[in-house]
């Protein structure tokens, strides 16, 4: 089976380590991967900040690069969630009827990264060893967007030597939200403090999540707390095996 | 009295002031984490609950179809029954139509039942200014009316008030507006409910005019409904003379097959009860019986500014229950003030903008934004509204409004400066190999897993290190890494 790898444009500029270890799980599952070089950004948050002109470009790139291909994977449950629910509305906006068939062509073909894995390629053992606590965010766009559930809980709890531990409140939005983040900074930072501390709370010295922005908001609070707490992608955790386990924390 | 939402400023510098309200934050973190519980207790009990949903939206969908309909039956059977309708555009009209009918009959006073409408339209002032005091009975009003507060909750205006607070209220504001307090008046509830009710009684007995709003208004009998927990709101619909209902025209539901419908929906979104203790229905004048001269003042006032977009129509379906407050983590934190409306939260950030339109206000404007799009109250809107959904479109309807602005906000400029480096991989690669050169130098200091972070960086960037670390650019973007080594690497990259 062959899939493509949305990086987002998150993933490739700031947090390369989350795509890097979506290759790298994929093709230790045994999918051949690619890596389209056209693409870019999936418009959301031109989107979600109401630019839906300016998404305009960037929804045409991402339905361009991705043209073709069995399956498209994003570690990212928001960005899973503009390409399956929000490219719609860019491309009414455009009024390309080609633009609209794309899009709903694309939309049916994409996957946040625990559906590929648990629905698509029918695993939820992915040979992964990480000996640590963690606990597990569930971000708003995966829950309550695309309604993954589960199956992130259960992709974790098959990780050998992993000490999971439920976090209090996991529901809540953390606070990021986007433009929201500076937009509403002090609003976002008072939701943050909240989830920052139901992490804390856990005793937990890995947070992970399937969004990165989401990582990159909590995260920069914890950080900020000195809290000793690190933040780490689903794919990260899941990419790590018996070999590299001792190293990674 | 008399305070309003007016001039207040918009929302990210009101809920900076809100954020800072220690008991504000208590009070409201404790009121919506115990509605939260008991209405998913109460929803969890109804099986058929996804599809009383699913239908209670297809309802009102199709009555807003043929909204004109409706109300014309409405009026007819209204009518037939001695009740005497009336149509008002906007909020002055219908201000202006109840305090007519008050000065007709010569009164000084007016009683009312707890109403969103009345409030949305500023009904307690425009009476005032023309002589008439209008006293709210519902509990949570009367503490807000007390106070000089403005409300800050659909269903608990008062929501945002301790007990200790309340106490305090009630002894300093009681004796002006009718009995006092007991002297010796405690924070107990119960005490605090009892001179409560001795003061409002005083008002039923002399009132001679009710004012109030409807929940539903069934249009094949004429029937209004009123919905409610304490009985005062059925004290000021039976006792007073006079009876004058301001109902907005989405509130018709045709038949009572449907009514049965929102019945069930209701009090379990809305208070986490099965049932309401209170449910009112009349059907214009019972000779001999209660209110003997009743109006009903139609309101429109935004709402078919509202029915002209064809996806916004749906904040229409509202009936006010205010799950969707209870359960978002904005108003949990910064409460209903912040949202300058009495219509705050979820429900609040679309219809404000719906009805009154975007682009003119900024108060208004900054409403679609006050939200992360977490979609919890999606989840859990008895009547299907697509909240995140309206508030990105209501976004894009405030960036249009802006778009032929003679001075662009920074923001616009930034998103389309965005649009353009994002818009084609070269660019953007460039871009990366740009922030890869920043990456290796030795900035900020250790965050937990190895990376550096920054602490500081200048405006707008301090909007976001004001509070957060944020990861310095890596030497090597993922793109980068691709073609140097991925395409062709096996299994360790
Ligand atoms: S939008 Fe839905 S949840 Fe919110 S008050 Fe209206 S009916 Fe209730």
């Amino acid at each position: 089976m062959r899939v493509a790898v949305m990086a987002t444009c998150l993933g490739d500029a700031l947090f390369p380590e989350v795509p890097r270890a979506t290759v790298r799980l994929l093709r230790r599952l045994g999918v051949e991967v690619e890596v389209p070089p056209e693409q870019t950004c999936c418009g959301q948050p031109m989107v979600n900040t109401g630019y839906l002109e300016e998404a305009v470009p960037l929804v045409r790139r991402t339905v361009e690069a991705f043209a073709g291909v069995d399956a498209v994977v994003v570690p990212s449950g928001s960005c899973a969630g503009s390409v399956r629910h929000q490219h719609r509305l860019v491309a009414q906006r455009a009024g390309d009827g080609a633009l609209q068939e794309a899009v709903a062509d694309l939309a049916p073909r994409t996957y946040e990264l625990s559906e590929l894995l648990v629905d698509v390629l029918g695993v939820t053992d992915v040979g992964a060893s990480f000996p640590h606590r963690v606990t597990y965010h569930p971000t708003c766009h995966s829950l309550r967007m695309l309604g993954v559930g589960d199956r992130p809980w259960r992709l974790l709890s098959a990780v050998a030597g992993i000490d999971l531990v439920a976090l209090p409140q996991a529901g809540e939005c953390c606070g990021f939200g986007g433009t929201f983040a500076v937009k509403n900074a002090e609003v976002s930072v008072a939701m943050g403090a909240d989830k920052a501390r139901h992490v804390r709370e856990t005793g937990a010295e890995v947070l992970v999540a399937g969004d990165a922005s989401c990582l990159m908001h909590v995260g920069g609070l914890l950080s900020r707390q000195r809290a000793g707490v690190r933040t780490m992608h689903l794919a990260e955790v899941l990419a790590t095996t018996a070999d590299d386990a001792a190293g990674v924390v | 009295m008399g305070r309003t939402f007016v001039g207040m400023p918009p929302f990210p510098v009101a809920a900076q002031a809100a954020l800072a309200d220690t008991t504000l934050r208590r009070n409201l973190a404790h009121a919506t984490a115990t509605i939260r519980a008991k209405r998913a207790g109460v929803v969890a009990e109804v099986e058929d609950w996804e599809d009383l949903r699913v239908q209670a939206a297809a309802v009102k969908d199709a009555t807003l179809d043929h909204l004109g309909e409706h109300l014309l039956t409405l009026e007819a059977s209204l009518t037939a029954r001695g009740v005497r309708v009336h149509w008002a555009r906007d909020a002055a009209e219908a201000c202006r139509l109840v305090g007519d009918i008050a000065l007709g009959h010569g009164l000084e006073e007016v009683v009312k039942v707890k109403s969103m409408t009345t409030a949305e339209i500023g009904l307690n002032e425009a009476l005032a200014e023309r002589g008439v005091a209008a006293w709210e009975t519902d509990l949570a009003e009367l503490i807000v009316q007390l106070g000089e507060d403005l409300p800050s909750h659909i269903l608990v205006p008062a929501i945002h008030r301790g007990r200790a607070e309340i106490r305090e209220i009630f002894r300093a504001r009681m004796a002006a507006a009718g009995r006092p307090a007991p002297a010796d008046l405690s924070d107990e509830p119960a005490e605090l409910a009892a001179a409560a009710r001795l003061h409002l009684r005083e008002k039923f007995l002399r009132a001679r005019m009710a004012v109030s709003g409807a929940n539903f208004a069934v249009a094949e009998s004429g029937t209004l409904v009123v919905v409610e927990s304490e009985g005062n709101g059925r004290m000021c619909l039976t006792l007073p003379e006079v009876l004058v209902s301001v109902v907005g025209i989405e509130k018709v539901v045709p038949t009572w097959e449907d009514l049965d419908l929102f019945l069930r929906l209701l009090p379990r979104s809305s208070t986490g009860e099965r049932m309401n203790p209170y449910t009112s229905t009349w059907s214009g004048v019972t000779p001999g019986d209660g209110p003997q001269e009743v109006h009903v003042v139609l309101l429109d006032n935004g709402r078919t500014r509202a029915l002209a977009e064809r996806e916004g129509r749906q904040v229409l379906r509202c009936i006010r229950c205010s799950a969707c407050l209870n359960v978002c983590p904005v108003y949990e934190r910064v409460g209903g003030h912040a949202y300058g409306s009495v219509y705050p939260g979820p429900i609040g950030a679309i219809l404000n903008p719906l009805l009154h339109g975007v682009g003119s206000d900024p108060a208004t404007d900054a409403l679609p934004y006050a939200s992360t799009l977490c979609g919890a109250c999606a989840q859990v809107c008895p009547v299907g509204i697509d909240i995140p959904g309206l508030l990105v479109r209501e976004r894009v309807a405030v960036v249009d409004a802006h778009r032929r602005d003679p001075r662009p906000k920074a923001e616009a400029l930034a998103m389309r400066a965005g649009a353009w480096g994002l818009g084609d991989a070269r660019r953007m690669g460039l871009a990366e190999r740009a922030s890869g050169l920043v990456g290796r130098l030795p900035l900020g200091r250790r965050m937990p897993g190895g990376r550096r972070g920054l602490s500081w960086l200048p405006f707008p960037g301090s909007r976001w290190t004001g509070a957060r670390d944020l990861p310095a650019p890596p030497r090597e973007s993922f793109r980068q890494w691709w073609s140097r080594t991925g395409r062709d690497e096996g299994h360790r990259p």
